[in-house]
């Protein structure tokens, strides 16, 4: 069984997307620790990922594969998978890193099923025992419990590493040989039509300018209840946001919404009432300056990125806390 | 159009989770079930592209022990048509712990491939194992196309199915609040993102009519080798230190006054 490891590297407009350095850092670190070599590689329309795959070239890496095609100009899962598997047989590694994100959900479990493997995905961490396999930490029950995984069997062993779980300036300068790879594509396997991406309304609160934010998750229990948090926004001066499930009921509109198909914000202070602290939600919030976090739960995940953690029941905190904010206000 | 909609029964979200005594699963004695919340989108959105058709079939299909059939039954009364349970032994052989996302996939698609559905739809991810990939797996299994984070469907053509079908139309969520449509021909499989949607309630009416709906139970194929194995689960290590506050609210509020004022500044 290989030792590499190849890194796939996701582009993002003109340029990468902000994940894929984090993979990159991942990917060098196992190699280093397995025993292997490093390669990484960028997919694209040949013209456009020239500059990228230049740029890869300034990393440590044994072989940067520019994989080009007019097919690959644009992203869809067929496309990706027909290429990515013909690079995979030519670059032979034993593991193939990818960075978790929406694109990478979208294709890579086709990937590794078509190779007879299953995706390791989503995962946070790993360490390499002594001359055994590699265990990969992923996270069950929304972070509540880790899970450690081990890939058997020999074929290759695909993994997908979590937002914010590598550093990206941890990725190790060098040199790097730049080989274009040509994959056969046929354009009547791609079965999907892509539309151009765009925004639903123009955005009329803006987040991430804010700097004091009350953010409610669904401890709230009903509609009715959100009266409690919105007062204590309003005595705290603070934008009101919320996480997912709020915006799914229709309870506050979908600009109010933290994570990662929302509103990223680095307030000065991000206070989280009855949120448990999924990792969709924490990529948007982990820049705050201050978290403070009122759950429940004391397993709760939020508190894993709280500075200051209430552990109680939000509906007697919250007005208590409100009701001391306006009494210290008014002097 | 025929509609097959996976869903999962995964614990409450508020459930006490404790590690299994082997340390490899989760104790479930004391866990109480429900459906898997993306999967409560699928069914809803099935139900309305039936509705908007105006005919047509909503299959629900889960692969799992006994106690599934509550959630199978939930989503009878919801409005899906019949349900198909795929049983699996509560643990040990052939459990659903003891089979990786391949092996369930392959168990889902295997009894999508009897119905021969026009399309099919999960959840986007499971709140337990959270593996998100289930859905692909299976559209990859049924060569199907398919796509990912799915919050609308539209039937593109007359909608009447697989023949008079000239394929759909979906609205997928991308990163940081961007969208994108994707045309992609029938039969297909969609994993679907929450909130694309408002959830109906079951009715007494729907209750009622559930009870005399088809649950037909297939047994699940034997269990193949796993992939991936799983070594250990364990809670998580505390890796930043928190100062956990504890007592009265107004105790509590007394403190948190404090550092808003000292040390936030923001007060
Ligand atoms: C691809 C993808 C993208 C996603 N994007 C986002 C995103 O952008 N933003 C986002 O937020 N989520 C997103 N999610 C969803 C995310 O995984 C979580 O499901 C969601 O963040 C959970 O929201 P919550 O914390 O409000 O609810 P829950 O997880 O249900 O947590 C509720 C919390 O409230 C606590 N609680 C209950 N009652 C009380 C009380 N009386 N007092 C105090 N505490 C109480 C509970 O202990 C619990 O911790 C995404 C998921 C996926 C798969
Ligand atoms: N045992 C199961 N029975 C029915 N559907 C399932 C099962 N496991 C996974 N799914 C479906 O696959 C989706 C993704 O699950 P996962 O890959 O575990 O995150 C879920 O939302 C369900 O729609």
């Amino acid at each position: 069984m290989s030792r590499d490891v190849l890194v796939v590297m996701q582009t993002s407009g003109a340029g990468w997307h902000r994940m894929s350095f984090e993979a990159l850092a991942a990917g060098q670190k196992l190699a280093a620790e397995v025993g292997g070599t490093c390669s990484a590689a960028v997919v694209g329309e040949a013209g456009a990922i020239a500059p990228l795959a230049k740029e890869l070239a300034g990393k440590k890496l044994a072989t940067v594969w520019a994989v080009g095609d007019a097919l690959l100009a644009q992203y869809t899962a067929d496309g990706w998978v027909m290429a990515l598997q013909q690079l995979v047989a030519e670059a032979k590694p034993g593991f193939v890193v990818f960075p978790h994100t929406y694109e990478v959900r979208d294709y890579a479990p086709a990937l590794a099923t078509r190779m007879g493997e299953v995706l390791i995905g989503d995962v946070t961490g790993f360490s390499v025992p002594e001359g055994g396999r590699p265990v990969f930490v992923r996270q069950w029950m929304q972070g509540k419990l880790n899970a450690e995984y081990q890939h058997a069997g020999g074929g290759v062993c695909f993994v997908s590493v979590q937002a914010g779980s590598f550093r990206a300036d941890a990725v190790e300068d060098g040199a790097g040989e730049v080989k274009a790879f040509a994959p056969k594509m046929d354009a009547g396997g791609i079965r999907t039509k892509p539309g151009e991406a765009f925004r639903e309304a123009a955005q009329t609160v803006d987040l991430s300018a804010a700097p004091v934010i009350v953010s409610v998750g669904r401890g709230i229990g009903e509609q009715e209840n959100l009266e409690v948090v919105k007062e204590l926004a309003e005595a705290l001066g603070a934008e009101l946001a919320a996480s997912r499930p709020i915006c799914d009921a229709g309870w506050l509109p979908m600009e109010r919404q933290v994570g990662s198909s929302g509103q990223t914000v680095a307030p000065k202070l991000y206070l989280a009432v009855g949120i448990s602290g999924a990792i969709q939600h924490l990529v948007g919030m982990k820049g705050a300056k201050t978290v403070i976090a009122i759950n429940k739960d004391v397993d709760a995940p939020i508190f894993e990125v709280a500075d200051i953690g209430v552990v109680g029941d939000l509906f007697e905190v919250v007005p208590a806390l409100t009701k001391a904010i306006r009494a210290q206000k008014a002097g | 159009m025929k509609i097959v909609v996976a869903v999962k029964q995964v614990p409450e979200r508020d459930a006490v989770v404790r590690v299994a005594a082997d340390g490899r699963g989760v104790d479930a004695s004391d866990v109480s079930w429900t459906m898997n919340e993306p999967d409560a989108y699928a069914l809803e959105e099935a139900l309305q592209l039936k509705e908007r058709a105006g005919s047509g079939e909503v299959v629900v299909l889960c692969a799992g022990p006994e106690r599934v059939q509550s959630t199978l039954r939930e989503a009878l009364a919801k409005g899906a048509d019949r349900a198909v349970h795929v049983v699996t032994p509560e643990e040990g052989e052939g459990s659903l712990g003891e089979r990786d996302s391949l092996d369930v996939a392959r168990l889902l698609a295997e009894a999508v491939r009897a119905e021969s559905a026009d399309l099919v739809l999960t959840g986007l991810q499971s709140d337990d194992l959270g593996a998100g990939q289930t859905g692909v797996v299976m559209a990859e299994l049924l060569g199907v196309p398919h796509a990912t984070l799915v919050l609308q469907v539209e039937l593109l053509g007359s909608g009447s199915g697989a023949g008079g079908n000239s394929g759909i139309r979906v609205k997928r969520e991308l990163e940081d609040g961007w969208m994108q449509h994707v045309e992609m021909p029938l039969p297909a499989l969609l994993t679907v993102q929450s909130g694309g949607n408002r959830l109906r309630y079951a009715t007494l009416m729907g209750i009622k009519k559930a009870r005399q709906k088809e649950m037909r139970e297939v047994e699940a194929a034997a269990a193949g080798k796993r992939v991936d194995e799983v070594v250990k689960v364990s809670p998580p290590t505390r890796v930043k230190r928190t100062e956990m506050l504890t007592g009265t609210a107004e105790s509590i509020a007394a403190v948190l006054i404090e550092r808003l004022r000292f040390e936030v500044k923001v007060l």
